[in-house]
């Protein structure tokens, strides 16, 4: 099954690094956007925009706060992407399960090899 | 021989283009990267339970290339190719890797082995040239992934008769 190619899905929001970033500074807690502003050293209205995105998406989350608008991540949206990339990680597991019985008959090789020497 | 969380294979998409594969081994780099550079020892694991290997050949040098084919569980053949850029024993390869179903779908990728108190984590970097042919390199382990499912499947309804 291929993922889905709308632009509103999660897969989109976060093929950008910088929302990426926000992602990561959100998953450490909620914080309020100039906290985001001045963590990624960019301008407001372009964090904004990003938020904007994210929310659309349902993978941030906002709160008013007095005066201040918190921010927080909510990674339930990353799970289609977790199980989209998640079969061809067990590919490579049952792959790498094999190479390590390889490299354990390579280790004893080597062992009986030293004990020879001796 | 106890299995822990850093045993696992786990796969991260770090850029639009890129996929990283970082699993840990417990055995030294040199031996995990002989593994990965002698064709006959690359025949014994590349295939994973997907199939049988029919052909590994490796010229392993700056320059030289390498094809691996196999015979899928489900009776296609599938095979992928490259020429290796630099190669940095027991430390580094850094390969073009080309999935012949796909030829225009070119990637370059960088296996990475890092060794520390005996063990050796490897990741494998694969840069692809755009996210559409990244898109498709993943749903292809998907695809097989489904396949054998479906083998299974097959497998516990025949001995269901």
């Amino acid at each position: 099954m291929a993922r889905a190619a709308t632009t509103a899905d999660a897969f989109n929001a976060v093929a950008e690094p910088r929302r990426r970033e926000i992602l990561d500074l959100l998953a450490g807690g909620e914080r309020p956007v100039n906290d985001l502003v001045a963590l990624l050293g960019l301008a407001q209205p372009l964090v904004s925009k990003h938020l904007r995105v994210l929310r659309e998406v349902g993978l941030v989350e906002v709160r008013g706060d007095g005066r201040q608008r918190m921010y927080r991540l909510n990674a339930g949206p990353l799970k289609p992407i977790y199980d989209w990339v998640r079969s061809y990680e067990q590919a490579w597991s049952r792959r790498f399960d094999r190479l390590d019985t390889v490299l354990e008959e390579l280790k004893a090789e080597e062992d009986g090899e030293n004990d020879h020497d001796e | 021989m106890t299995m822990t969380s850093s045993r696992r294979a786990v796969v991260t998409l770090p850029e639009d283009t890129q996929i990283l594969i970082t699993r840990e081994f417990d055995a030294p780099a040199r031996l995990v990267y002989r593994a990965w550079t002698t064709p006959e020892l690359v025949r014994r694991w590349w295939s994973g339970d997907r199939g049988e290997m029919t052909s590994a050949e490796i010229d392993l040098r700056v320059g030289g290339t390498w094809r691996f084919v196999m015979k899928a569980n489900a009776g296609f053949e599938v095979a992928f190719h490259g020429e290796y850029r630099e190669i940095v024993p027991a430390g580094r390869i850094v390969s073009t890797e080309v999935f012949e179903g796909m030829p225009d779908a070119e990637a370059l990728s960088t296996i990475t082995f890092t060794e520390a108190d005996g063990r050796t984590t490897m990741s494998i970097l694969v840069q692809h040239s755009s996210q559409e042919h990244r898109d498709a390199h993943i749903n292809s382990g998907m695809e097989d992934g489904m396949q054998e499912a479906l083998d299974r499947l097959e497998e516990v309804a025949r001995s269901l008769r």
